[in-house]
């Protein structure tokens, strides 16, 4: 079968070795472009979020391209993204473009389901559950060794003293990844990778601001839908952290429940109230952030996101309590850099000053 | 010889130049439509400036901001290129020591601003929606036949605003033209016109901030006597209009080309004759990978000046 997927960063790196060593065809879904939202657009209900959009988009372009099956995720809790699938396939189906949408739950919800589609897989590929369990061992260790890669990047890409290296860099690295075929190639590639970042050639003086991105998981790990933020803020000399890399956010949200304390933190702000998609997370993680010495935080949102929203209005009081800006970026179809680049520059520009006076703070104390 | 200041904001809508001296007076300034073109405008902005200094001041530091900042920046020879939040926020506690919040209303764009003890702790842009910003107004007033000089003396006269829809520019014109049917006289719907902007405003932009007086009220729009009234009412208190209200992002940059030509001991300035000098941009795109990146080259009289636009680095070029 010719199998394709949602484009979520550099993740596709891993599902493509995944599909074809499972005994399929992948159909490498393109990074999204203008091009894919304006397929998006075009067919998907105006009052959807920008993730839904380019999602669509994208679907489009990999039928083009002759996809028969999109492999997709569903989700727990209220947010509406864990229903877009069922949408995405019925539109499809009116467009009769012949195609089959399958949908993973997490297995936390439904056990049996995930099990069956994950067999449907394996059968349709030829595979015996051994080499199978082989293939997904493989594909989880390149998933983490993508995430630790592109980790690093942004912890350096502040310090790089011609611009670009960096990025150019981790392209080469992800290369290396992508021609990985067993666990101990991921493990060379992963070691090589970062061989070729720490070769960067840095200004180590510097003493970066230090910016947390938070928000909703796809517009936060999709650099093509937010502006590229982090590379943005990377060569503006910021160093980055966001919450969500895509292996820890499977391990959390799949294998077990593991995102306790980020939830526990943001309990005095929301007590129980589940307000859907990332919104408690949001809160949770910018007091973790303001805690572990953050300078500020930028809060991504799909452009009428309810659980976002929602966060964002508690956000004043938590950035009060807690001593740390945050600046909210809604993300929809408008393209211009320009605004964005205008907010994270006078951002970066408060928060310097903010640093400057802390330290002026600082020193009149110790001579008092 | 006094030593100016130059700086300048290339917006969406308007371009403004202004030079100050070492105490912050304005020597001169310019307001001109940017149209669409920013390097014939700032060209043109330039040399009108340039006309209107008296003889013996000397430009001895240049700054630009505003969106077309970086470009703009090429075609002067800035000495610092600032983004205009920060510009305003430089300009209003250089004026008002003690400002807290400053709201500013552009054409396209409004902000909001939040000072305490002279630092920004706070900001806030418009994103995804235009209603609470000029060209809303604007285009109100264009339905109406009315120009927009006079609508704020019309909001003055008001004795009952109409209360209108303000979420949208557009339902907005269609709950105007329903207020009109209904037999509302022109003045109430004006005011009506301005109270929705500013309740959009503040429930856009302004949602969440701690706004505390001084309030200083800039950008274009302020010019708006009805707005000015409006927000007064709604805040309940006194906004301050600073005297340049429209030039504010240009004066900030000029006192950061203060600053930073200060601290460097000299200018990039350019000079004020550059009608002549050919300013031209050619783009291409780039065929080294699949994210095929627009690349813009910058030339002045045929001589590559600036190259932008890649995502890698690749070809970047700064002269500058």
């Amino acid at each position: 079968m010719k199998i394709s997927f949602p484009h979520m960063g550099h993740s596709y790196v891993a599902l493509k070795w995944l599909v074809e060593n499972t005994g399929h065809e992948c159909i490498v879904p393109p990074e999204p472009s203008s091009r894919t939202l304006d397929l998006g657009v075009r067919h998907s209900p105006e009052f959807a979020c920008i993730p839904f959009k380019i999602l669509m988009g994208t679907y489009l372009e990999v039928i083009e391209k002759g996809a028969e099956v999109i492999l997709t995720s569903g989700s727990k809790g209220p947010c509406r993204a864990g229903l877009y699938w069922v949408m995405h396939q019925y539109i499809l189906e009116e467009l009769d473009v012949g195609v089959k949408v399958v949908a993973f739950e997490p297995p936390l919800c439904d056990l049996k389901d995930f099990f069956q589609k994950i067999r449907w897989v394996r059968k349709t590929g030829g595979l015996s559950l051994k080499e199978f369990v082989q293939v997904l061992r493989v594909t989880w260790e390149k998933l983490k060794a993508i995430d630790e890669i592109e980790k690093l990047s942004h912890e350096i890409r502040p310090y790089e003293t011609n611009r670009g290296e960096t990025t150019r860099k981790l392209w080469q690295a992800l290369d290396m990844l992508d021609a990985a075929n067993n666990e101990v190639d991921v493990e060379d590639a992963l070691q090589e990778g970062q061989k070729l970042l720490q070769g960067v050639s840095q200004d180590r003086s510097r003493n970066p601001l230090k910016i947390g991105i938070i928000g909703e998981i796809y517009v936060v790990l999709e650099p093509a839908a937010n502006h590229y933020i982090q590379i943005m803020l990377g060569e503006m000399g910021v160093l980055t952290d966001r919450s969500i890399y895509l292996s820890s956010y499977t391990s959390k949200n799949t294998i077990e429940n593991r995102e306790g304390d980020v939830l526990e933190v943001a309990k005095p702000y929301l007590g129980e109230a589940p307000i859907g998609g990332h919104g408690a997370n949001s809160i949770g993680e910018t007091i973790l952030y303001a805690q572990n010495g953050f300078d500020g935080i930028v809060q991504l949102a799909p452009f009428a996101c309810i659980p976002e929203i929602v966060a964002k209005s508690i956000m004043p009081a938590v950035s009060r309590d807690h001593g740390i800006p945050v600046l909210t970026l809604f993300i929809d179809e408008q393209t211009s850099k320009a605004g964005v680049q205008t907010r994270l520059e006078a951002f970066v520009d408060l928060l310097d000053k903010r640093r400057q006076v802390k330290a002026k703070r600082g020193i009149e104390r110790l001579v008092i | 010889m006094i030593k100016g200041y130059l700086g300048v904001d290339v917006g969406s809508v308007s371009t403004n130049l202004v030079v100050i001296d070492d105490q912050n007076q304005l020597l001169a300034a310019q307001y001109l439509r940017t149209s669409g073109k920013p390097i014939e405008t700032v060209q043109k902005g330039l040399s009108a400036i340039g006309e209107d200094l008296p003889a013996d001041v000397e430009i001895a530091g240049a700054a630009t901001t505003g969106s077309a900042r970086y470009l703009t920046s090429l075609i002067v020879g800035a000495d610092v290129v600032k983004n205009e939040i920060t510009a305003h926020a430089i300009a209003s506690s250089a004026l008002v020591e003690d400002v807290k919040t400053i709201i500013e209303i552009g054409g396209q764009d409004s902000k909001i601003i939040i000072l305490r003890e002279g630092v920004v702790t706070d900001f806030a842009m418009n994103t995804v929606c235009a209603a609470g910003t000029g060209s809303f107004l604007d285009q109100q007033a264009s339905r109406l036949l009315i120009s927009i000089e006079d609508f704020g003396n019309y909001a003055l006269k008001a004795k009952n605003p109409v209360r209108i829809a303000g979420r949208c520019a557009v339902f907005a014109e269609s709950d105007m033209v329903h207020k009109q049917q209904l037999g509302h006289n022109t003045e109430d719907i004006i005011a009506g016109l301005c109270e929705a902007l500013v309740r959009n405003y503040m429930n856009n932009v302004g949602k969440g901030k701690e706004i505390l007086a001084p309030v200083m009220f800039q950008g274009g729009v302020a010019a708006n006597a009805g707005l000015v009234q409006a927000f007064n009412k709604y805040l309940g208190l006194e906004v301050v209009v600073p005297q340049h209200y429209g030039v504010m992002g240009s004066i900030g940059a000029a006192i950061l080309a203060r600053e930073a030509s200060r601290k460097k001991g000299s200018t990039s300035f350019k000079g004020f004759n550059i009608q002549e000098i050919n300013f031209k941009t050619r783009s291409f795109e780039c065929k080294g990978c699949s994210n095929a990146c627009e690349v813009v080259q910058f030339f002045e009289n045929n001589e590559l000046l600036a190259r932008w636009g890649d995502r890698c680095g690749k070809w970047e070029l700064q002269a500058m």
